[in-house]
């Protein structure tokens, strides 16, 4: 990848935009944050990043939220790639 | 057809509502009180003659023309500034009155040119009318005495007259014909608001002057028309009619620039446009318009218009033109062959703000249905993305929730974000001519934009606060509400959330949210920003309007909902004179979205995993709708650039320009195999094109605009399309090239189509809009004439919802490297990237973007004036000449982006909102420095272009 015209990976934005979402949250009433997390991602995220957020999860030193990681388990995880 | 014309009362309405009765020439006429008795003679059919009146402006009574009599009382008096009242018996024709008027007109006409065969107004001339209507036969005085009309007398310079102005490049100002009836004068000041234009001299020398004896480009004027449109003779014309002549039919359209949404008159002869006058029954503008719609519309018929369809293997090659239907058939397999190759969600499309309701709905649909995903997103992504989510999750409705008429009932106004005076003129107009008439003004802005200090309008308060810090301010201004006990609890428990209300109330009053703990951040005094919060509390109708400087921020979605809490926490909603008003950037924001064109909701805002909704669509198109979202833009670009998104139609946006961090977007452009620019102009996105169809203009087409207020407008067909075809002809011949089943012959059909599968679209129809005029959704049983105002008994969502609104502070800081603060704009005369406006006359007010720096800045780096200034950011660099300013406070530059020379968004960085992705446009952390001229990226982009937008034309035979 060109790295001069793709100054971050799009993995990197992935993490960045899940922690900025999760910032959020962080100031909303306790009981609503991973729900509203997940939601969010869900409502507005399309497979693809869901999948590579997946596997961002997966590794350790992901750079993610504490708070994404929780909501992991109530975030979908997509199906089958369509033809 | 014929041209329409909207009777003139003389006066403007009186909104009482008491009913008074009297008699005038035998007929009984009942008016509202207040009303003039020109205006009640009008009323009832009887044109008492006038020259200083017209219904725009306040009567003046000078003119002494429209004298009438009255039973039981002396003389003759001005039946415009005299008012109706119950019981008066009144006559308008008397020989008394006639020998007046006789008179009268003698002596205007004595100091006139007579050479109405030639004059421009020849046949839609007022004096001239007059003359006829008073019978005036003769001038005894004769036109040889002391005169503005003739250059010279007896060889020697006469020093009354005085030539043409032409300087302004949309019309004249010819004072030979000038009869100082003032109307240019009073529509300055009334209707534009910007008191350019005054009488100088008095009794016989008295004349118009713009500013202080200027030429018009010279004085303040801005060109908004108005004072055209007053004229009751040649003295201030259309330049168009002065080539072209009088027009002879005309048809009700809406204007193509911002979301506003003004209704002109396109005035015709034949298939030209002679000129666009701002219609006087359009709900949205009320007959004011500005310097763009009047004037700017040059471009439809520029010759830079591309009006052959073309393609190209490579991006390098040149364009060779093909017929439609090779360019259609080209697409069509290209995009089925990237589908086969890399899957069904590697295209999509983007639909456009600037095209109809119906081509936008026919867009989604074909990307829906025909490429079978929701890669479907619109340029509200980098606008008003965060509106849509920020309103929905307090008040259940992605919209402004008033009309623009309602602004004629507030007390306290909230700008916040916005710069009306250069983006939404006319509305500003409205909005400036209810602050002189004492509504108080707040403007929460980093620049000091006209409102703050213009003619006969001054904000109480001015808070300037460091870009990137909305959020602080508006929670805090909640803070003062809440701590102080401000805030509206009747209305609360009645309308909102209790429970979430005390959550919040107990949020924002946590004391690193006062005005004093977040001075630092902001910068914004304590003390200004607790008087403006008092003000807002406690002045009356409180309305809140805002623009791109709320949303265009990584919190922007959090901002809105800031305001949405200020407007609850305050009982402003759900009544004339309050409300959240976002304003609009182009034409069709609002309706694009409002036709599914975001990749997570179908048509009406409908989330794509609702199995109903989806059920809809699903048995009226065939198809398996996908209940996953789609990619948003800058999300189709990051799959661009990993190379899972191969190919995009793009209708009418021009992405390279006016997304951010250019470098990324040209990445991700020049990574895809088929690229499809649907648009008027090779505009710089199509550079990285491989397709390129041909688009057509607003006055080319039948469809709706959906303007800030949510109301539905007709746009009208004027002429033909000079490409051949609307856009939705072409969006649905290229569905029917990739096998779907579409049969549209009128864009009515789309939008019967819109209400059937749309609940809130459900009563729209082309009849209605013929019948209103124009409708506010929602429009279905339960609004059968739509709402202008939103929210009224209880919000759309049930209970209004308070969300705690906790200021982060974005990421893009400034540093050693980077110490200022780049904030972007819009000036009047141009429109979002200058395609437009940058191909019409309107260059003369704004040739070149130019950087605003304050002196302190500019001095310490050794700039001067109109140097050339080289601008960095952590994403690029860019250059542009400098301008120095106090409008912007020390630490803060702005430029404008209408250029695409200018390449402002070189330095935009990819920071967005956190909900909605939308940019942060608004703030940039650069340097400055002095510079020789352009940047190694620009000269490297100005020939790449260059090189792109060649055509290889087809040799004919012959040669």
């Amino acid at each position: 990848m060109d790295n001069e015209n793709h100054r971050q990976s799009t993995a990197d934005k992935l993490v960045y935009m899940a922690n900025q979402i999760a910032t959020f949250f962080h100031t909303q009433p306790k009981d609503e944050a991973v729900e509203g997390v997940a939601g969010h991602i869900n409502n507005f995220w399309e497979p693809r990043m869901r999948t590579q957020l997946f596997a961002i999860l997966e590794k350790n030193d992901n750079g993610l939220d504490p708070l994404v990681v929780e909501a992991a388990s109530h975030i979908r995880r997509p199906g089958p790639v369509l033809a | 057809m014929s041209l329409i014309h909207e009777i003139d009362f003389g006066t403007p309405a009186s909104r009482s509502e008491k009913m008074i009765t009297l008699t005038i020439d035998g007929n009984e006429v009942t008016v509202p009180e207040g009303t003039s008795i020109m205006r009640a003679s009008m009323e009832a059919g009887i044109k008492v003659p006038k020259l200083c009146a017209t219904d725009m402006v306040d009567a003046f009574g000078s003119c002494r023309l429209c004298l009438i009599e009255i039973e039981g009382r002396n003389g003759t008096p001005a039946s415009c500034t005299t008012p109706a009242m119950d019981g008066l018996v009144v006559h308008t024709q008397t020989q008394r009155l006639k020998d007046i008027r006789k008179g009268v007109m003698e002596l205007y006409i004595s100091d006139h040119p007579l050479d109405c065969l030639t004059c421009a107004a020849n046949g839609d001339c007022e004096l001239q009318d007059m003359a006829g209507a008073v019978g005036l036969r003769d001038v005894r005085y004769g036109y040889q005495g002391d005169n503005h009309v003739f250059a010279k007398a007896d060889n020697v310079a006469n020093d009354r007259w005085l030539p043409k102005d032409e300087s302004n490049p949309y019309f004249t100002y010819d004072p030979s014909k000038c009869i100082v009836c003032s109307r240019c004068v009073r529509a300055c000041e009334e209707v534009q608001g910007t008191f350019a234009l005054t009488i100088e001299g008095r009794g016989f020398s008295s004349r118009v002057s713009p500013g202080m004896h200027e030429h018009f480009i010279d004085s303040e004027c801005v060109s908004c028309g108005a004072c055209v449109q007053a004229c009751p003779t040649a003295t201030l014309t259309e330049k168009s009619v002065i080539q072209i002549g009088q027009p002879e039919h005309s048809k009700v359209t809406t204007c193509a620039y911002c979301g506003v949404g003004c209704s002109f008159k396109a005035e015709m002869r034949g298939e030209e446009l002679v000129r666009m006058v701002p219609y006087k029954d359009g709900k949205a503008n009320r007959g004011h318009s500005c310097v763009k719609g009047r004037f700017a519309y040059g471009y439809s018929t520029h010759k830079d218009r591309i009006l052959n369809p073309m393609i190209r293997e490579k991006i390098s090659d040149p364009w060779r033109e093909v017929s439609w239907d090779e360019a259609y058939k080209h697409v069509a397999n290209e995009f089925r062959r990237i589908q086969y190759q890399y899957g069904r969600n590697s295209i999509g499309g983007i639909t456009s703000s600037r095209c109809t309701n119906e081509e936008t709905y026919l867009v989604q649909k074909l990307v829906r249905a025909g490429f079978g995903n929701n890669n479907v997103d619109t340029c509200a992504r980098v606008c008003h993305s965060p509106t849509g989510y920020g309103l929905n999750k307090t008040f259940g409705t992605s919209a402004g929730t008033q009309d623009f008429d309602s602004v004629e009932h507030t007390d306290v106004v909230i700008v916040i974000g916005a710069n009306p005076t250069d983006g939404h003129p006319v509305f500003a107009s409205r909005l400036k001519k209810r602050l002189r008439k004492g509504a108080k003004l707040i403007v929460i802005d980093p620049r000091r934009i006209d409102l703050v200090r213009s003619p006969h309008v001054a904000a109480s308060y001015h808070l300037p606060l460091r870009p990137g810090t909305n959020v602080a301010v508006v929670t805090s201004l909640s803070h003062v509400i809440v701590t102080e006990g401000l805030f509206d609890e009747k209305f609360i428990r009645e309308r909102c959330d209790w429970d979430e209300f005390q959550d919040w109330a107990a949020f924002v009053s946590a004391p690193e949210h006062s005005p004093e703990a977040i001075e630092q951040l902001t910068g914004v005094p304590p003390q200004t920003l607790r008087e403006a919060a008092r003000l807002f509390a406690t002045g009356g109708n409180g309305a809140i309007y805002y623009g791109l400087g709320v949303t265009e921020h990584s919190q922007g979605s959090t901002t809105v909902m800031a305001i949405a809490n200020l407007a609850m926490a305050t009982g402003n909603i759900g009544r004339k004179g309050v409300g959240v008003n976002p304003l609009r950037g182009q034409n069709n924001v609002q309706g694009s979205c409002d036709m599914g064109s975001f990749p997570h909701e179908l048509p009406g805002y409908r989330h794509v995993s609702g199995e109903a909704t989806r059920d809809i669509f699903d048995k009226l198109w065939g198809v398996k709708l996908q209940d996953e979202p789609g990619l948003r833009i800058p999300n189709m670009l990051d799959a661009a650039v990993d190379g899972t998104f191969k190919g995009i139609y793009i209708q009418g946006e021009d992405i390279l320009q006016s997304d951010p961090d250019t470098k990324h977007v040209a990445a991700g452009l020049a990574a895809m195999e088929c690229v499809v620019v649907h648009d008027l102009f090779l505009n710089e996105t199509a550079n990285y094109a491989h397709v390129f169809l041909p688009g057509s203009t607003f006055l080319e087409k039948d469809g709706t605009f959906t303007n800030a207020e949510r109301r539905i407008n007709r746009v009208r067909k004027v002429m033909s399309p000079k490409n051949g075809f609307a856009d939705w002809e072409v969006t649905q011949k290229l569905a029917q090239t990739m096998g779907l089943n579409w049969n549209y012959t009128h864009p009515s059909q789309i939008m019967d189509e819109v209400a059937l599968t749309t609940p809130s679209f459900a009563g729209v129809s082309y009849d209605l809009l013929e019948k209103e005029g124009s409708v506010q959704w929602p429009c279905n049983e339960k609004a059968p004439l739509g709402t202008p105002i939103m929210h009224i008994e209880s919000f759309a969502r049930g209970k209004g919802k308070f969300v705690r609104t906790e200021y982060v502070a974005t990421d893009e800081k400034t540093g050693p490297r980077f110490p200022l603060l780049l904030t972007t704009g819009r000036i009047l005369s141009q429109y979002n990237v200058g395609a437009q406006t940058r191909r019409t006359d309107n260059v003369v007010w704004h040739e070149e973007d130019r950087l605003e720096i304050h002196s302190h800045d500019a001095e310490q780096r050794g700039i001067r004036d109109g140097d050339w200034v080289r601008i960095t950011s952590r994403s690029g660099e860019t250059t542009l000449r400098a301008l120095i300013t106090d409008r912007v406070s020390p630490g803060v530059v702005y430029t404008t982006f209408h250029h695409p020379t200018t390449q402002a968004n070189v330095i935009t960085t990819d920071f967005t909102d956190w909900a909605t992705n939308c940019p942060e446009y608004k703030v940039t952390a650069v340097q400055v420095g002095a510079s020789n001229g352009p940047s190694d990226w620009q000269v490297k982009y100005d020939e790449q272009a260059r090189q792109s937008r060649r055509i290889a034309h087809t040799l004919d035979a012959a040669e």
